[in-house]
């Protein structure tokens, strides 16, 4: 196991006041979550904007302080490094970021982009070196390495993301936060890059925890899938198991709002419509976050914070009341 | 002239290739262009004074007193008889050496502790805050005054003291410019790297926040050049002998109705040194003012 995540919570505070600032609230913003990665594993992570799955992913490489809660890397308690053996670790954990035109400093060659790790980890000793280092992830992504001295601005989206995702090999990390590396590209270069991740990961034997609001995309390259609503994950299970029987209802829900490409079948199958809307995070309502909006809802979901238990099959688990 | 800007290939965001479109854009740039031919002229002035003088410029020539243009002497001559002209050319040296100095130190200071406090925020940012806040209530005249006479004259001291009063602008403008820039995934991504937080801050927020430094220094030279002179004026600049155009506009003063030029001529060179440095610095907000536009668009 690589990364073992164990009750993580991240709180965001409410300021009021411009002078003297009082805290007035906390959005709680991810709420005991926890899950596992096995090496060379890709696990997705899905659900709808604000639910607080880019939170995890920038809790879990430590780029925000959790507010609670456990993440151990390769047998390492994260919340017990310094800020020294922190920056240690970071060569072995990255993230690729999902907007490839912000991510990138505009002030810097694609060469400085990527080679700025290799920088501050002194991973060089001789220029040639550095050189001959930054053509080969360049190289590695698809990029041609005469294109280096350029800046972000003459790339494309999708030779951007590449940068993004050379910068993040650079180090040779073994795990790597891909947090919606697609969303912000043209469908037609969704794939490429996808199936750059999956190359690489073979090469390179990279884990993943894969950030999308995609399922199609996650489907595609996950292997196992995580489905969050409201800070709190709802269900977890084997890809082809959650996609073909998924137990709670919201998961039931938003695979049915996937369309099916053929116009007959799609206009033949029934609807499966969740009512209202997502609940204030200011405001959570209390049991079961999502009972305002589940058609199964029953009395004790109301008052009951249902808890992870595993289901008829074998590494499926779900937080529902009804389900199983 | 808004035809020329949007020609200029706005795309380019402040890179290092982009120098060289800005100093295009800069000539074209109507008067950006006579700010920078006028401070080139007070450049050649400065440095080529010994060659160009006609004189030595603390020669005196007690016979040939306040006298008015001659061949002999162009611009004529001052209370003890030296050569107006080469006094003029040499005091360009003493303009220019305090304006682009106290701009640099200033620029030195209040950029590096705006960087700390925008970047560090909390207490710190607090304090350097409240310290810029109660520097700049001060006016800048009379903590000139003050200085210059705890200090006691000299372009040493004058330097520090309008080092001193100008660095407030540059640590105001550094730290909205990295409230700003820190947001920005890129810095995240330099954290996510392992960076340290000097790191980050001179090597992605100094470099992204440049654009309204590089204008606002250009102004602070041309302030700079005014406090000096009227520091001379009041006598607490540059000792004599050495030429300086604010002393030798408060001695020509007194006479004003004799020989005009006298303090005319220096008092012109003020003007149009101050005005050269607000030229350059307008225009450069115009030319490189499409190009933030264009970086903001992209981080939405």
């Amino acid at each position: 196991m690589l990364l073992q995540v164990e009750d993580l919570s991240v709180c965001y505070p409410v300021f009021k006041g411009a002078l003297l600032k009082s805290k007035r609230a906390e959005i709680r913003a991810v709420e005991q979550v926890s899950f596992h990665i096995s090496a060379g594993e890709t696990l997705g992570l899905v659900g709808e904007s604000g639910c607080g799955k880019t939170s995890v992913g920038r809790s879990v490489l430590r780029l925000e302080e959790p507010a609670g809660g456990r993440v151990i890397f390769a047998g390492e308690d994260l919340g017990a490094l310094d800020k020294h053996q922190l920056r240690q670790l970071r060569r072995q954990m990255q993230i690729v970021f999902q907007d490839p035109f912000s991510s990138l400093d505009p002030r810097m060659t694609a060469r400085e982009v990527v080679g700025e790790p290799l920088r501050i980890h002194g991973l060089f000793t001789t220029r040639q070196e550095y050189r001959d280092r930054t053509d080969h992830l360049l190289e590695m992504v698809g990029l041609n390495p005469g294109m280096a001295e350029r800046y972000p601005h003459e790339f494309s989206g999708g030779q951007r993301q590449r940068i993004g995702i050379a910068r993040a090999l650079s180090v040779s990390p073994r795990f790597i936060v891909c947090d919606e590396p697609v969303s912000a590209l043209d469908v037609s270069i969704q794939a490429q890059i996808i199936n750059l991740l999956e190359t690489l990961q073979e090469r390179l034997q990279l884990t993943y925890l894969f950030i999308a609001h995609d399922l199609a995309v996650v489907r595609h390259i996950s292997d196992r899938v995580a489905v969050m609503y409201l800070g709190r994950i709802v269900e977890i299970a084997g890809r082809n198991a959650l996609y073909r029987s998924p137990l709670h209802p919201y998961t039931q829900a938003l695979l049915a709002a996937v369309p099916i490409p053929d116009p007959v079948l799609e206009a033949g199958r029934k609807h499966l419509v969740i009512e209202g809307e997502i609940s204030d995070s200011l405001n959570l309502p209390m049991g079961c976050r999502f009972h305002p909006r589940c058609p199964k809802v029953e009395e004790r979901c109301r008052e009951e914070v249902p808890g992870m238990r595993p289901a008829t099959e074998r590494k499926h688990w779900v937080a529902c009341h009804s389900a199983g | 002239m808004a035809i020329f800007q949007r020609n200029t290939k706005v795309k380019p965001a402040l890179c290092r290739t982009g120098a060289l479109a800005v100093s295009a854009a800069l000539l074209r740039h109507k008067s950006a262009g006579a700010g920078m031919a006028i401070i080139w002229m007070l450049l050649v002035m400065a440095l080529f004074a010994p060659w160009l003088s006609p004189h030595d410029p603390n020669e005196q020539d007690l016979y040939h007193v306040l006298q008015g243009p001659s061949r002999a002497h162009l611009l004529g001559t001052d209370d003890v008889g030296r050569d107006l002209l080469s006094r003029v050319l040499y005091g360009a040296r003493i303009s220019l050496i305090v304006g682009l100095l106290s701009t640099l130190t200033a620029t030195v200071i209040g950029v590096f502790l705006g960087l700390v406090a925008g970047y560090k925020g909390g207490l710190i940012d607090g304090f350097i805050m409240r310290l810029t806040d109660t520097v700049m209530c001060i006016p800048g005249l009379i903590l000139l005054l003050v200085m210059a006479a705890a200090l006691g004259p000299g372009i040493h001291n004058i330097i520090i003291a309008i080092s001193a009063l100008g660095w407030t602008v540059f640590a105001r403008i550094t730290r909205g410019q990295v409230l700003m820039v820190r947001e920005l995934p890129y810095v995240e991504a330099a954290r996510a790297a392992g960076a340290s937080g000097w790191r980050i801050m001179f090597q992605h927020l100094l470099p992204n926040s440049m654009a309204p430094l590089i204008v606002a220094s250009s102004i602070t030279v041309g302030g700079a050049i005014m406090l000096e002179s009227a520091a001379a004026f009041l006598g607490l600049g540059v000792q004599p002998p050495t030429p300086s155009w604010g002393e030798a506009l408060r001695v020509g003063y007194s006479y004003l109705e004799i020989v005009p030029l006298f303090s005319l001529a220096p008092g012109l060179m003020i003007t149009l040194a101050v005005l050269a440095f607000n030229f350059l610095g307008d225009g450069l907000r115009d030319v490189l003012d499409p190009r933030l536009r264009g970086e903001g668009d992209k981080i939405k």
